[in-house]
């Protein structure tokens, strides 16, 4: 078993008791509601009369439902108002914070928590939202969990849940031009598996992970779950403490941030800590990824040939196979000049501020191509404020992308946002699940935000790296 | 004064099994997103694997959930990684709610198999072989029964018993009636105190 890890640490901090059942009780730091998950279990409380336990230490927002363009009451869309309407009735019962769209703070629940620093080093985390792993970046410990598990967390805000193994992703090495922390994490599923951190949380290292800043370190985090892993994280550094400091909690009351700095350090893994498995990937010899395939682990780098099934380990032939008729791509082939029809910019993996620049140096003095419908969609209403403060909103507007409000949108296609029928969208999101984008027949194609809009100007997957030797040739 | 809520131990399921082949089934394939609009869990049943099971008019397409022989089945027996994903407790909901009181598989995404836990639903494994046997089994004999031992940790179908895996937390949670954790914890109100009181950045209430 592992030992000295920050894994370790923080569980022990955090561990209550065990349970008769063999399961550790964690106490919870921090616990963010939204709308999808939570109101069966604010309805289970009710039946069983029993309060909310510390609505000091809870959070909400509206991400997954709220329409991105016209966000006024009652919301258009009958389900939706009603799904709203009840989390306002539930946290206004419980006396919990909610950052509902006329604060100027809701956003996506994994983008709001590190903006207004209640994201820290050594906490434990829990959402209703398996991207709840996002959180790690701080070094936290943060897990996604169901509905009947966020009743025991308003009740009782613990937890039940068995500790797990601990496996070292190191990443070694310069990341290549072009290439960001989108590309590290579509790496590490595609080699280790979509099932391959089952049983384990993820420590994230190394010199490619630590030149990240802490938005490439979400980005990573949060795909961990698309890897198997139930957490992933990595240890808090001065850029964690950096990017704390500039926040609501900490920027008028350097004294608390002081007062805790000390903690956030002493929970990082020590230097001999004791690990169950130890991977190590080599940073400098990853390109651009995107999936060919319906599962986040079918990436490929833009420059190698897309699998022959038949060539796969045996559990996953049929999966490809189903995969590649289902996104009509043939072996042998690169994804480079697979046609889209629409650019997504946006998701809890990314659309924060940095992700939107990284488009936007992209984008800018080029125009969206014809038969691409383009958005981008801001993971929070303050990111959207910053980048509209720096000018991105214009940079992407005057290129013909559509330039919308905060919530989570085209991911996962609980909104107004989705593809139709058999669209293909070069999408900056996590999952390419079929159905996942609202449309049964449509096809995404995962890729980093740099790529997302080197596919809206040109209309199709393409190698950003290439993209201004292409504008010469022509 | 919290109501007191009655759990029952769930020592073994027994009944008739459905297959559902494929690896890396995931939950928006077992519950897609639009039918999460909803505030209660009540009606979800009627749309467990709807995109599988029904074509753009809403005609039936080839899916074990639509067949008549499995109708009454409440053993779901699967493959590789199924409910990976989103993490919506809506899909083992959609799942017990159409009928389906344990699953067989090779293997589970956690917070899959943890949500079914906290429904007390078994999720229990063995490997490809093991798996693919009970579903031709399965295929061949829609009415036998099967029986899931969830406290021997065996799986019994025709004349045949084969081993599973339960994990073991999920075994005694089941067996002694202990898988709802709210009335659990909620008795360690001291503890919880205590922990959080050693914890630098918490404040009191």
């Amino acid at each position: 078993m592992s030992r000295g890890t920050l894994y370790d640490k923080v569980w022990d901090r955090h561990k209550v008791t065990t349970l008769p059942n063999g399961q550790d009780q964690l106490f919870v730091g921090l616990h963010l509601i939204h709308e999808v998950t939570s109101p069966q279990a604010f309805g289970m409380l009710r039946e069983r009369d029993i309060e909310v336990a510390r609505p000091d230490l809870t959070h909400a927002t509206v991400d997954h439902i709220v329409p991105t363009d016209d966000q006024s009451r009652p919301l258009g869309d009958d389900a939706a108002e009603e799904m709203m309407a009840e989390l306002e009735a539930n946290v206004r019962e419980a006396g919990i914070q909610f950052d509902d769209p006329t604060t100027g703070n809701q956003g996506i629940v994994h983008v709001i928590g590190p903006e207004q620093g209640i994201t820290q080093p050594g906490t434990t985390i829990v959402c209703g939202d398996s991207h709840t792993s996002t959180h790690g970046a701080f070094g936290a410990l943060a897990f996604g969990i169901g509905t009947s598990q966020i009743r025991d967390v308003l009740a009782t805000q613990t937890v039940a849940m068995e500790k797990k193994q601990v496996r070292k992703i190191e990443v070694t090495g310069e990341l290549g031009e072009g290439v960001g922390a989108k590309d590290v994490v579509l790496t590490i599923i595609r080699e280790l598996g979509t099932d391959g951190g089952v049983g384990y949380v993820y420590e994230y290292a190394g010199e490619a992970i630590e030149s990240l800043g802490m938005e490439g370190r979400m980005s990573i985090c949060n795909m961990s779950i698309e890897g198997g892993a139930r957490a992933g994280y990595v240890n808090p550094d001065e850029t964690t403490y950096e990017w704390l400091r500039d926040t609501d909690e900490f920027r008028d009351d350097p004294e608390k941030f002081e007062r805790l700095k000390p903690y956030w350090e002493s929970i990082a893994s020590d230097a001999d800590a004791e690990y169950d498995d130890v991977v190590t990937i080599d940073g400098s010899a990853i390109e651009p990824v995107v999936t060919w395939g319906t599962t986040p682990g079918q990436g490929i780098g833009i420059t190698e040939p897309i699998p022959d099934p038949e060539s796969l380990p045996a559990d996953k032939v049929e999966t490809a196979r189903r995969a590649q008729e289902h996104m009509r791509v043939s072996p042998g082939e690169t994804m480079e000049g697979y046609d889209v029809d629409v650019a997504f910019l946006g998701s809890c993996t990314n659309a924060r501020l940095a992700d939107l620049r990284d488009a936007a140096e992209v984008v800018e003095g080029r125009e969206v191509h014809d038969s691409v419908r383009a958005m981008v969609v801001p993971g929070s209403q303050r990111v959207k404020a910053a980048a509209e403060a720096e000018g991105l909103d214009e940079v992407f507007r005057e290129a013909g992308f559509d330039w919308r409000g905060a919530g989570c949108s085209m991911c996962l296609g609980m909104n107004a946002d989705q593809l139709e029928g058999d669209e293909a969208c070069a999408s900056s999101s996590n999952r390419n699940f079929v159905g996942r984008q609202g449309s049964k027949d449509g096809r995404t194609v995962l890729m980093s935000p740099k790529m997302v809009a080197a596919a809206a100007v040109t209309g199709e997957v393409t190698d950003v790296r290439e993209l201004p030797k292409r504008e010469v040739e022509a | 004064m919290a109501h007191e809520v009655e759990i029952p131990s769930v020592e073994h399921v027994s009944g008739t099994g459905i297959p559902v082949r494929g690896n890396d089934i995931d939950t928006d394939q077992i519950i897609p997103a639009r039918f999460m609009k909803v505030v209660t869990f009540d009606g979800l049943g009627e749309f467990a694997f709807f995109d599988l099971r029904f074509d753009d008019e809403d005609e039936e397409k080839d899916h074990p959930f639509n067949e008549t022989q499995y109708q009454d089945a409440n053993v779901l027996v699967v493959n590789a990684n199924f409910g990976c994903g989103s993490s919506r407790e809506h899909a083992p909901q959609a799942l017990m709610r159409w009928g389906i009181d344990a699953v067989v598989g090779e293997s589970f995404a956690e917070i899959f198999a943890g949500n079914c836990l906290a429904l007390g639903i078994p999720t229990v494994t063995a490997d490809q072989a093991t798996i693919e046997a009970i579903q031709d089994w399965v295929v061949a004999n829609p009415d036998g029964d099967i029986d899931v031992d969830v406290a021997a940790e065996t799986v019994t179908y025709g004349d045949t018993t084969v081993d599973v895996d339960v994990d073991e937390a999920q075994r005694k949670a089941l067996v002694e009636g202990i898988w709802d954790t709210t009335a659990l914890m909620k008795a360690n109100e001291n503890a919880i105190a205590e922990t959080a009181a050693n914890l630098p950045y918490v404040g009191s209430d």
